[in-house]
């Protein structure tokens, strides 16, 4: 059946319920809400929850937005936590200590504190050892939780809390690390990136791609954030469409180690224009700083030709 | 005595593991760290040949062990680890989780030194280190005491009146590596005595989703917390009562502790672990001379049998307490603070001293121990404590 969003919203009710206190204009819960709607209805799910946002958010005690069964134990360690339910799963299951019927999918949500930098060892843990589970990072590239500061997931220039715009070092002076490549070298069937754009079909599809892969998936959802990139709230389907037309933020997946790229802009758009609305960028803007921008434009160009080069090579012997 | 049990001859890490491969558990998440490596390893092994039911998880780092721990036990299982020291102190923050989330998780700590400097011997400070977690703590002598307690851990700490997780401590090395003697129980009567787990909520259960471990503000944390303390004393009785049970099965007696030769002594040690077996050796030469010498060896660290302790060390002239960590708190060690601790709100004064010893692995002999109750005679005779903060062992100026 094609992907129809009217449709899948109005027969899969909301699995992610309202009520939980994210910001408004905040990327991740439709990305959580939507990937929770790819399941099957008749299956079971546990989510685990790296410290983060999403999590001090959505679970305060009492109250709860997951209707699934739902783990959170610390900052570093979603992989692992959520691999020990899935061992957990497959040992009772073997054993026939749970019913024979019916499946439990095992999905984690981390933010890029808790994936790229503080969660990588566990994450790459429990993709080496092949657990059935999909990891899914909401990147929204900084410690937004503890106050906007840098991460690894932190663009070039990017104004933060711990990489203040100053007058003699000008934001962040490292690149983004590309974690969804580290993700590949591991060898696991199913790596993608997406977003919430275009009637969510890119995230929907790769979300059921990646929740029925027997075996590790990761996915890697763009998910911006008002607060920290300094863009007012209605516009955050903007801030996406601007990420992917730009080729800031590529959607592809990894089949097998084979690339696809899902999506190829007709007319490649300069970065400024992702850039611009944003305030996390506003010193690049200013007169003499023009080498900013300029050398920002570079770093997307070398990304994404040597992404369209992976996909040639990788499908050469196909 | 059960004429049916085994009798072998394991080191202390093949008995823990022993004990493991007979409980048959659904998952076991642990990573190599000397000397409790050879625990996962021995249980790969029962994995590889078919022997056990359990999913064993070779995870990354300790931290991911007991993480793993968490997310299985969390999610119905039966989870349980091994490890020592640095890997302890790498599970530090999720110990403190997996006692928060109620999780009966049982893991064998073979102790050992925590760096730094490096150093793979024994010593308490490990353990010491995570002794206001949450976790109920058993102290084993020997291999046999370290397979017994492991046999009786999930029914102490599955009991819905408790439901914490619990760890059986051995000393790293001189029991861990030794081979002795011990009695087996059979694995039928294992499987009996340990039962199957049924948890009251688990994240499989997917007639009933549940959420666990929350954002826990100000209004209800402190409740919670409560809620543990409570879990900790009521399982001084479940841990007495499952000891009951499992002399009935194997004639062998536990409780609390262990008084050797206390109810008639002057002068006493309080110790844990392996160099109760060197004190008791001491206990018997001093009582041949006769010097009333006793032993009083703390099986259950935590929850910490104040009263009952009291009252045991009540009647003696002086007593001294060895502890096999430094606090570094220029007051004295853990289970000395403890000990006295229980004496003075029991309103019973015995003149103590603490002995900080065994450091690193520092052997500690007959001679040392004796040394101990020598002092504490002279402590008698006097009534004067000179410094009740000692080491036994340190090397001094001018010693090779």
């Amino acid at each position: 059946m094609p992907y129809n969003v009217k449709e899948i919203v109005a027969n899969k009710p909301s699995r992610f319920t309202s009520g939980h206190r994210m910001c408004a204009g905040c990327g991740a819960p439709p990305v959580a809400r939507h990937i929770m709607r790819a399941l099957k209805p008749e299956d079971h799910a546990v989510v685990a929850n790296a410290t983060g946002c999403m999590e001090v958010s959505t679970f305060i005690y009492p109250y709860t937005a997951w209707t699934d069964s739902f783990i959170h134990t610390a900052f570093e360690c979603a992989g692992a936590t959520l691999a020990g339910a899935e061992a957990a799963y497959v040992s009772m299951k073997k054993q026939g200590k749970l019913p024979a019927d019916g499946d439990t999918k095992f999905i984690a949500f981390g933010g890029d504190g808790g994936t790229y930098d503080i969660g990588l060892q566990s994450l790459s843990g429990a993709m080496e050892r092949g657990h059935d589970l999909v990891y899914v990072c909401y990147d929204n590239g900084a410690y937004m939780n503890t106050g906007i500061q840098r991460s690894s997931a932190t663009p070039k220039y990017a104004d933060t809390t711990t990489s203040p715009a100053g007058t003699v070092i000008p934001g962040k002076t490292q690149c983004r690390k590309d974690l969804s490549k580290i993700m590949v070298g591991h060898h696991i069937p199913y790596v993608a990136q997406t977003i919430a754009y275009m009637n969510f079909k890119d995230l929907y599809e790769k979300a059921e791609k990646a929740i029925y892969t027997e075996g590790p998936a990761f996915l890697n959802v763009m998910s911006p954030c008002p607060r920290g990139w300094g863009y007012p709230t209605e516009d955050l389907m903007k801030i996406n469409k601007l990420a992917v037309e730009t080729c800031y933020w590529p959607l592809y997946e990894v089949v097998n180690g084979v690339y696809h790229i899902s999506y190829k802009p007709a007319k490649k758009l300069p970065i400024e224009e992702f850039l611009k609305p944003q305030k996390r960028f506003r010193h690049m803007f200013k007169p003499g700083n023009e080498w900013m921008i300029e050398d920002f434009q570079r770093i997307v160009d070398e990304r994404w030709q040597e992404l369209l080069d992976l996909e040639e090579i990788t499908n050469k012997n196909k | 005595m059960n004429n049916m049990s085994i009798r072998e001859r394991l080191s202390g890490n093949e008995a823990a593991a022993t004990a493991m491969k007979q409980i048959n558990p659904d998952v076991v998440a642990a990573f190599p760290i000397t000397p409790s490596t050879e625990i996962p390893q021995y249980f790969s092994t029962f994995v590889d040949n078919g022997l056990v039911d359990t999913e064993f998880v070779a995870v990354e780092s300790e931290h991911s062990a007991m993480s793993a721990c968490i997310g299985a036990e969390a999610a119905g299982a039966r989870a349980m680890t091994a490890t020592s020291a640095n890997g302890l102190s790498l599970m530090w923050e999720m110990i403190y989780i997996a006692s928060s989330l109620r999780l009966p998780i049982v893991m064998s700590l073979v102790n050992r030194a925590v760096s730094g400097p490096l150093n793979i011997h024994n010593d308490h400070s490990d353990a010491m280190g995570v002794r206001d977690a949450g976790w109920i703590m058993l102290f084993s002598e020997n291999n046999q005491e370290a397979y017994d307690n492991l046999l009786m851990a999930h029914k102490i700490a599955e009991n819905k009146n408790v439901m914490l997780p619990l760890m059986v401590c051995q000393d790293g090395f001189i029991t861990s590596h030794s081979i002795e003697n011990i009695e087996l129980v059979e694995d039928d009567k294992v499987k009996e005595f340990v039962g199957t787990y049924k948890p009251e909520h688990y994240l499989l259960n997917k007639n009933e989703p549940i959420a666990v471990g929350p954002l826990d503000l100000q209004a209800y944390l402190f409740e919670h917390k409560a809620g543990q303390a409570e879990a900790m004393k009521n399982a001084k009785q479940v841990i007495l009562d499952v000891a009951k049970d499992f002399e009935k099965m194997t004639g062998r007696k536990y409780s609390l502790f262990e008084e050797y030769k206390l109810d008639d002594a002057e002068i006493a040690i309080v110790c844990m672990n392996s160099t109760a077996g060197t004190t008791k050796f001491v206990v018997d030469k001093l009582r041949e001379q006769g010097v009333k010498a006793g032993l009083l060896k703390l099986r259950v660290f935590r929850p910490f049998p104040v009263e009952e302790i009291a009252k045991a060390l009540s009647h003696l002239k002086a007593i001294a307490v060895l502890d096999k960590a430094d606090s570094l708190n220029a007051a004295g060690g853990a289970l000395f603070e403890d000990v006295t601790s229980a004496m003075y709100v029991n309103n019973i004064h015995v003149p103590a001293v603490n002995y900080v010893y065994g450091i690193g692995g520092r052997d500690t002999k007959a001679d040392d121990i004796e040394s101990v109750y020598t002092d504490l005679s002279e402590i008698v005779k006097t009534g004067k404590i000179d410094n009740p903060y000692r080491y036994l062992g340190l090397r001094k100026e001018g010693d090779k």
